[in-house]
């Protein structure tokens, strides 16, 4: 069956018309996130009874108020914790995480960890903004050193994290970075950490227009999009560059990739061997 | 059909066994002591059921994963002590708000923070019932001893299933560490409650509109009803109430009514001696030991003493406490805390009995011969 990429029609399928408007704000790259997440799982023909959307709090935890799936709303962080239980107790379904920086790196950074490290066949969908921007603009784990927050009002003093570099740290086995100016890049990253047999983490950059942007002089919305071709760069162009020109670019792209064994299989070997029963 | 078997088990082996015969078949904890041996025996008989069995990163992981795993459609519990229960707090009251069946165990030790890791105490009554922040009803139940442990454990999962709540099992590391003899009936025979699910079209399922008693119907995650189990306020669809604060006074309201009115359904008490009891002792957990023990001595010595043990400790049984009160003069409270349930005791007595705390901390149980004392002391100041 040929894609359907109707926009209308891809509304009509996975959002709910009588929750918008969104509460995000013009210009907010969220709802791009969002909508490749959609066009992703169209992509895949997922069956729509068995997608579980959980999401934690924040601007980025709210795109499950629009989505049609069968969701949970978890505490600030708690989403992969959640997430972790759902996919073991049912491995039929697929499971995806919608989470933003701080929400993961920050107070949910120990569920995310270990998360990767487990292997639990989940894909998280981090809308990375480098900043806490429904609360106000608060200095997160991601916000750049020296930009400035309501919190960081003489600008950050802390160093951010590579969102990426930490999950592959701790084990992910598919790692993928994505921007909102690349759309169909992104739409491709998500379609593979879902595809993906094991924990699917992409980092999708998304510009926080009202909040950050407006902050640190960033410009319109426009300006802040374009602004993602000179923030990233893709792993193909970033092969041939140097470390000085990297320095403070983002790489796009899939980071990681390989074939681990899955930790809901692996307890499938343990419930036969603890049943007397050979696999 | 099948025999009932006699054994000799630990309280937490007890508790453990009385899951997998309720049918819990997912466990999700981290390590604490006095609790251990519950998740250990689960990590065990778990995959042997076809269940499942996780040690999560930390505590509020290992309620996050049974909070998710209940969701979709399994009997879930989790395992924990003091200091573990504090970070629990924060989604104990997500799935009250959420409405999701599971069962808490904690095993109580001496506090606050990390105080004595095997030792009892009694004090984390009003935090098992008020503990979350904002307002929500709550099932906690009370084991005095190891048949109990199995027991009430079985109780926990029913009073979950049946009312959409979490079910704290209150014990304390007396009865969880002591071996005890305990009957364990046939499986066969054991029957729980399994939450009610929606029948219907999809697009009319109501998540979170309430039945006469106050308790929606609960779908599968997995299932054709799409819902949204939603933490924020919420209207009977599951969508926000952002700033509609007539769906939120609702949805409180019936959070907490769905446990308060429905009492009669939940409460059970022990009552012996009441009859022409002057003073009663209202005890509960290990405490009620000792005070039984107690009552019985005094009873000797010619005193006219009852004794009350509530079960289920929340919601409180006022009425019946209101009845105790109705006859005797005074009633006594002994727990191994400055003085927690002496509050809604004395709140249910109305005045009409005097209320007497007996409060011990640091971590030795109250003795009988201490309880006696206190007795004796009452029946003096007459």
């Amino acid at each position: 069956m040929a894609e359907q990429t109707n926009l209308s029609y891809l509304v009509d399928k996975y959002f709910y018309a009588s929750q918008m408007p969104t509460m995000w704000c013009p210009g907010c790259g969220n709802g791009v996130v969002a909508m490749s997440m959609c066009r992703s799982i169209e992509r895949l023909g997922l069956d729509m009874d068995k997608m579980i959307h959980v999401a934690g709090i924040g601007c980025a935890a709210v795109a499950h108020w629009y989505t049609k799936f069968t969701a949970l709303q978890t505490a600030h962080g708690r989403a992969l914790a959640s997430a972790t239980g759902i996919k073991f107790a049912n491995p039929e379904l697929n499971v995806v995480v919608t989470m933003g920086d701080g929400d993961a790196a920050a107070i949910g950074g120990n569920h995310l960890i270990h998360a990767c490290r487990r292997n639990i066949d989940v894909t998280a969908i981090v809308y990375n903004n480098f900043n806490y921007g429904m609360t106000g603009g608060q200095v997160g784990p991601t916000t750049p050193l020296r930009s400035f927050a309501s919190t960081a009002p003489y600008g950050n003093a802390e160093r951010p994290f590579d969102i990426c570099r930490l999950a592959e740290a701790a084990g992910a086995t598919y790692v993928a970075r994505g921007a909102v100016y690349y759309v169909e890049e992104l739409i491709s990253l998500i379609e593979r950490g879902i595809r993906h047999k094991g924990f699917a983490l992409i980092d999708a950059v998304t510009p926080c227009v009202a909040v950050f942007g407006r902050r640190n002089k960033l410009g319109t919305p426009g300006q802040m999009f374009k602004a993602q071709r000179r923030l990233t760069v893709s792993m193909k162009k970033a092969k041939d560059m140097s470390p000085e020109e990297l320095d403070g670019k983002l790489i796009r792209g899939v980071l990681v990739e390989k074939e681990v064994p899955e930790f809901t299989d692996e307890y499938d070997k343990i419930i036969a061997q603890a049943q007397g029963r050979d696999e | 059909m099948s025999k009932a078997r006699i054994k000799l088990m630990k309280g937490n082996e007890a508790c453990a066994e009385g899951a997998i015969a309720a049918g819990v078949r997912f466990f999700a904890g981290y390590p604490i002591t006095p609790a251990n041996e519950i998740a250990t025996i689960m990590s065990q008989r778990l995959p042997q059921v076809g269940g499942k069995f996780i040690q999560m990163e930390d505590e509020i992981g290992s309620l996050g994963a049974a909070i998710g795993a209940a969701l979709t459609g399994v009997k879930a519990m989790d395992a924990t002590s003091g200091p573990g229960f504090s970070l629990k707090l924060e989604n104990l009251g997500l799935a009250a708000m959420v409405e999701v069946p599971l069962v808490l165990i904690n095993v109580q030790r001496v506090g606050p923070s990390i105080g004595m890791a095997t030792s009892p105490a009694q004090g984390d009554v009003m935090q098992a019932r008020y503990g979350s922040h904002g307002d929500y009803g709550i099932i906690a139940v009370s084991p005095s001893s190891v048949q109990e442990m199995f027991d009430l454990t079985i109780k926990a999962v029913d009073l979950s299933e049946k009312f959409r709540v979490p079910v704290i099992l209150l014990a304390d590391q007396v009865v969880g560490h002591m071996r005890e003899r305990l009957v364990l009936p046939s499986y066969e025979e054991i029957e729980t409650a399994y939450r009610t699910e929606p029948s219907g079209p999809p697009e009319t399922y109501l998540p979170y509109g309430g039945d006469e008693r106050g308790v929606p119907p609960m779908a599968k995650f997995g299932s054709p009803y799409h819902w949204y189990a939603n933490s924020s306020s919420h209207g009977e669809d599951s969508f926000q109430a952002t700033s509609d604060y007539a769906i939120s006074e609702k949805l409180i309201q019936r959070l907490t009514n769905k446990i308060e009115k429905n009492k009669k359904e939940i409460t059970e008490v022990r009552e012996e001696f009441l009859d022409d009891a002057e003073i009663v002792i209202v005890a509960y957990g290990c405490t009620a030991r000792s005070a039984r023990g107690a009552v019985l001595k005094a009873r000797e010595e010619g005193i006219k003493v009852g004794f009350f043990r509530p079960i289920v400790l929340w919601p409180v049984p006022n009425e019946e406490i209101g009845q105790v009160a109705d006859t005797a003069q005074a009633i006594i409270v002994p727990e191994m805390n400055m003085g927690q349930y002496v509050h809604p005791v004395r709140e249910a007595a109305c005045g009409k009995a005097e209320v007497v705390s007996l409060s011990k901390v640091g971590g030795l149980a109250i003795s009988s011969n201490e309880i006696l004392e206190k007795i004796r002391e009452v029946v003096k100041s007459g």
